[in-house]
C-alpha cells in the first residue's frame, strides 16, 4: 500500500532554534529519508514552497496568495511511503525526526482504477 | 541461479507461511513489537537481495530471524546516531547472556504461543485483543481488520497503537503463563478466538450474515492453538467452530434468507469439517474435564451426526444442556435448553421455561427469546400470543435475513 504523508512545520518553535540546531535537524531528517529508501519504504517525496490558492467563484478563477487554511503550521513537504498497512506507516513516521518539528498527516492512497474505468465508460457512451 | 523457483515466489510463500513465527521470535529477542516488525521487514528485504546471488539458505526461517536481529542492532546504532539514547530496547539487544551457537535465534514453537497470550492479555481489553491478535498472530493488515469490523482504518490503527503502548508501558511479560495463571489466561484467549469466529459467522449488523474470512482466521487460530497447547477446552472450541462452519453453505438460501436447522439440506454440510470436529470433540470429552466449549461442541456434534432433523437425539442434547447450565447458568444457555426441552417434551414445556426466563427480566431485549416464545405459542395454537411475540422479536432484530424470516412467520399467521 502507498501512503502520502504530509509533514507540517511548527514555524514558531522552528524559528526559536539556533541555526546550528536547525541544520542538525535537517540532516537527521534527510538521513532518515535515506534509511526509508534503503529499506524499500520510499516511494517519492518533496519539500514544498509557499502556496498559491486557486478558487472558482461566479464563473471566474481567483488566485490568492497563501494556503487555503489559515494556520501557523507550514506544509513543509510530503513523502510517499510504501508500507504493508496503516500501522506500519504510523510506525515509520513515528521514527521520523521531523515529527519533533510539527504534525504529520498520513493518508492512504485511494485506488482510482474503478472510478477511472467508470468515467471512461461514461465518456465513451456520451459520444 | 540453480533455484527451481524464482526467489520472489519463494519469499512470498515464506512470508505467508513463516512470517508470523519469525515475528514472534524477533519479539522475544528484541523485546519490542515495533522493532521486531521493522526487523522482519528488513530481513525479508535482505533475502530478496541476497538469495538470488547466494542461493536459498538451508534453514530459511533461522536465516530470517538472525538477519532480522542484526538489522535491529544496526537500526539501534543508527538511532543512537540520530539522538535517541539507548533505551530499554537497546539494553534488551545487548544481552549479558553468552551467545549460543546460532546466536540464540532458533525459533521456538513457544514463541507463537507467547505471542498469542500477549495479544490476548486481559489487561488490554477485548477490542484491542481482537485487533492485535488478527494483525500480529494472523498477519492481517490494519485495513483488512478495519473492514471486517466496519470501522475506519484510522480507528483500528489507533486501537493497535494503544494496545502496543500498553504492552510496553505496563511491561507485560512476553511469556506463556505459568500453571497457576494458565486456566484464566487460556479462557481469555479462547474468548478472543470465539469472538472473531462469531464476528465472521454472523456479522453484528449490515447486509451479510456471514463474513467467511474472519471465521476462517478463527479456525486457523484454533488449529494453531490445538497444536501448541492441547488442552481439552482448546479442542472443544476448535470442534465447536468446525461444526458451525460445516453448516455454512446450508444456513442461508441462494436469496440470502436464513434456513433453520430443521429445514437445512444436510447434503450441503461439509463432511470433512464434521469429521475433523468429531475427532476434536472426542479428544476433549475423553479428558473427562469437559468445559463450556466442549459441551457446546458435543451438542453441535449430536446435530451433525443425525442423518436428518427427525433423527436428532434430543434426550442426549438436553443432557448436555443440563451440564452446561450447571457450568454457566446464563440466560442464553437456559434459552437454548428450553428449545431442546420443547423438542423432547413438547412446546408447552418449552414455553414454561422461556416464560420463566423472560419473567426474570432477562433477555427482554434478545430477539431470539421472543421468536422462540412465538414458535411455541404457534405450535400450541395460541395465534394472538404468537403474533405479539413475533412482532416484539421483529422490533429487536437487527439483521436483514433475520428480519425477513420473522416477517415471513408473521405473514404466515395472517
Amino acid at each position: 500500500m502507498k501512503y502520502v504523508c504530509f509533514g507540517y512545520l511548527d514555524t514558531e518553535s522552528w524559528g526559536k532554534l539556533p541555526p546550528s540546531e536547525q541544520n542538525a535537524m535537517i540532516d537527521r531528517c534527510f538521513a532518515y529519508d535515506d534509511v526509508l529508501r534503503k529499506n524499500g519504504h520510499w516511494a517519492g517525496g518533496e519539500g514544498l514552497q509557499g502556496a498559491t490558492t486557486l478558487s472558482y467563484r461566479e464563473g471566474k478563477v481567483t488566485v490568492s496568495d497563501g494556503p487555503y487554511a489559515e494556520t501557523k503550521e507550514l506544509l513543509g513537504g510530503f513523502l510517499i511511503l510504501e508500507a504493508r498497512d496503516l500501522n506500519q506507516a504510523i510506525q515509520l513516521i513515528s521514527n521520523h525526526p521531523g515529527i519533533r518539528m510539527g504534525r504529520w498527516e498520513i493518508r492512504a492512497v485511494e485506488d482510482m482504477g474503478p472510478m477511472i474505468e467508470e468515467s471512461e465508460r461514461r465518456r465513451a457512451g456520451g459520444k | 541461479m540453480a533455484s527451481p523457483e524464482p526467489i520472489p515466489l519463494v519469499l512470498d510463500a515464506l512470508y505467508r507461511g513463516e512470517s508470523r513465527q519469525v515475528l514472534a521470535t524477533l519479539i522475544r529477542l528484541l523485546g519490542d513489537f515495533d522493532a521486531a516488525e521493522e526487523a522482519m521487514h528488513e530481513a525479508f528485504r535482505a533475502a530478496l537481495e541476497q538469495w538470488p546471488v547466494e542461493g536459498v539458505p538451508a534453514r530459511p526461517r533461522a536465516w530470517l530471524v538472525s538477519t532480522g536481529r542484526f538489522k535491529a542492532i544496526d537500526a539501534l546504532r543508527r538511532r543512537a546516531k540520530f539522538e535517541a539514547p539507548l533505551d530499554a530496547l537497546g539494553e534488551a539487544l545487548l544481552p549479558a547472556e553468552p551467545e549460543e551457537p546460532d546466536g540464540g535465534v532458533e525459533t521456538l514453537p513457544d514463541d507463537r504461543l507467547r505471542l498469542v497470550f500477549t495479544c490476548c492479555h486481559p489487561l488490554l481489553g477485548t477490542e484491542a485483543c481482537v485487533a492485535l491478535t488478527l494483525r500480529e498472530v494472523c498477519g492481517l493488515t490494519t485495513e483488512e481488520i478495519a473492514r471486517a469490523f466496519l470501522v475506519a482504518p484510522s480507528t483500528m490503527a489507533q486501537r493497535i497503537v494503544r494496545a502496543k503502548a500498553k504492552i510496553r508501558n505496563e511491561g507485560l511479560p512476553y511469556e506463556v503463563p505459568g500453571a497457576a495463571e494458565l486456566p484464566g489466561r487460556l479462557e481469555a484467549v479462547l474468548q478472543v478466538i470465539y469472538l472473531v469466529f462469531n464476528e465472521g459467522y454472523s456479522a453484528s449488523s449490515g447486509q451479510a450474515v456471514t463474513r467467511t474470512d474472519l471465521s476462517g482466521e478463527a479456525i486457523r487460530l484454533g488449529r494453531l492453538l490445538a497444536a501448541l497447547l492441547p488442552a481439552p477446552e482448546v479442542h472443544g472450541l476448535l470442534a465447536l467452530m468446525l461444526f458451525h462452519e460445516s453448516r455454512r453453505a446450508a444456513r442461508t438460501s441462494p436469496s440470502g434468507d436464513l434456513v433453520l436447522l430443521a429445514d437445512q439440506d444436510r447434503s450441503l454440510w461439509n463432511r470433512a469439517l464434521i469429521q475433523e470436529g468429531s475427532g476434536q470433540v472426542a479428544r476433549a470429552l475423553g479428558s473427562r474435564r469437559a468445559g463450556r466449549y466442549t459441551l457446546e461442541a458435543a451438542i453441535a456434534a449430536a446435530h451433525a451426526r443425525a442423518p436428518g432433523f427427525e433423527a436428532t437425539p434430543w434426550g442426549r442434547i438436553v443432557g448436555f444442556y443440563e451440564l452446561l447450565v450447571r457450568l454457566d447458568p446464563s440466560p442464553v444457555i437456559r434459552l437454548n435448553r428450553a428449545v431442546a426441552v420443547a423438542f423432547r417434551d413438547g412446546p408447552g414445556a418449552g414455553l414454561a421455561l422461556v416464560d420463566g426466563i423472560l419473567e426474570g427480566g432477562e433477555l427482554a431485549t434478545y430477539h431470539l427469546a421472543h421468536s422462540a416464545r412465538a414458535d411455541f405459542c404457534r405450535q400450541l395454537g395460541r395465534m394472538d400470543d404468537a403474533r405479539a411475540s413475533y412482532r416484539t422479536a421483529l422490533s429487536l432484530a437487527r439483521q436483514d435475513p433475520e428480519r425477513r424470516f420473522l416477517e415471513g412467520r408473521l405473514e404466515a399467521l395472517g
